[in-house]
């Protein structure tokens, strides 16, 4: 159980958007970390995109396992191996309903130990509407020994024919560190 | 056409910028979304075969008798 929870930082896209929110030189004092991050995707002609992750900019061994509900009741499971970006959740695009953003919780335990580094990501997009839009449980897995000492969060972008997105104006993303002690 | 901005937090100051991206950024970029756009096809592609899969599936038992909540129960 955490004993304390503190809020590190926070950032929010402004006019026109941005195509990442990075967080540097994150200290090592604590025990876990989590980013909160509400957002949602320029793309065009996209109702569904995700949220993206990247630790110490490293483009290499990402994994994950997915599970994902949506559309009211369809349901699946994914994965990925050796991925160049981790997987961090759902967000709107530019054909859901205007205003409505996706929400991720990703929470990273021991990132600043030797141990290769597990996380977790709990996410949902809704449209104001009357059936589920996407729900998603994700497990993650970079496998890299380094201390996580920057993150960087970017959107994925769904169709290679359509301009890369990015992050729309009021997306905002919280970095919390959280002690055991 | 500038390329697009990034934000910078420095967790030790708490001070944000905003930044064009580079180049190399802007590449890595295209090539990130070309990647997730060809995972995300195979994932959605996966998950319509098994849809499909469900509902044969469905059919064939309902053709030989089971009620809607037989089906459900299996």
């Amino acid at each position: 159980m955490a004993n304390t929870y503190i809020k590190i930082a926070s950032s929010t896209a402004g006019s026109g958007g941005v195509a990442n929110i990075d967080f540097t030189s994150i200290p090592a004092t604590y025990t876990d970390l989590k980013v909160c991050i509400s957002g949602r995707t320029t793309q065009a002609s996209n109702t569904r995109d995700y949220f993206l992750i990247r630790f110490n900019s490293s483009t290499s061994d990402y994994n994950r396992i997915w599970l994902y509900g949506y559309d009211g009741g369809t349901t699946g499971t994914g994965s990925a191996t050796s991925a160049t970006y981790g997987f961090a959740g759902t967000i709107n695009g530019t054909d859901s309903l205007a205003q409505t953003f996706g929400n991720a919780d990703i929470y990273i335990p021991n990132y600043a130990g030797s141990s290769k580094k597990s996380f977790s990501v709990d996410a949902v997009m809704e449209n104001n509407s009357t059936a589920t839009y996407m729900s998603n449980f994700t497990a993650g897995l970079w496998d890299n020994t380094a201390a996580i000492t920057s993150i960087t969060l970017f959107p994925g972008g769904g169709s290679i024919s359509s301009p890369v997105g990015n992050f729309a104006e009021h997306t905002t993303a919280y970095l919390y560190g959280i002690k055991n002690s | 056409m500038p390329n697009p901005t990034k934000l910078i937090v420095d967790c030790s100051t708490g001070v944000t910028t905003e930044v064009e991206l580079t180049d190399e950024e802007v590449a890595q970029r295209e090539v990130d979304a070309a990647a997730f756009a060809a995972q995300k096809a195979e994932e959605e592609a996966a998950a319509t075969a098994k849809a499909a899969a469900k509902a044969s599936a469905n059919a064939k038992l309902a053709a030989l008798g089971l009620t809607a909540d037989e089906i459900a129960a299996l």
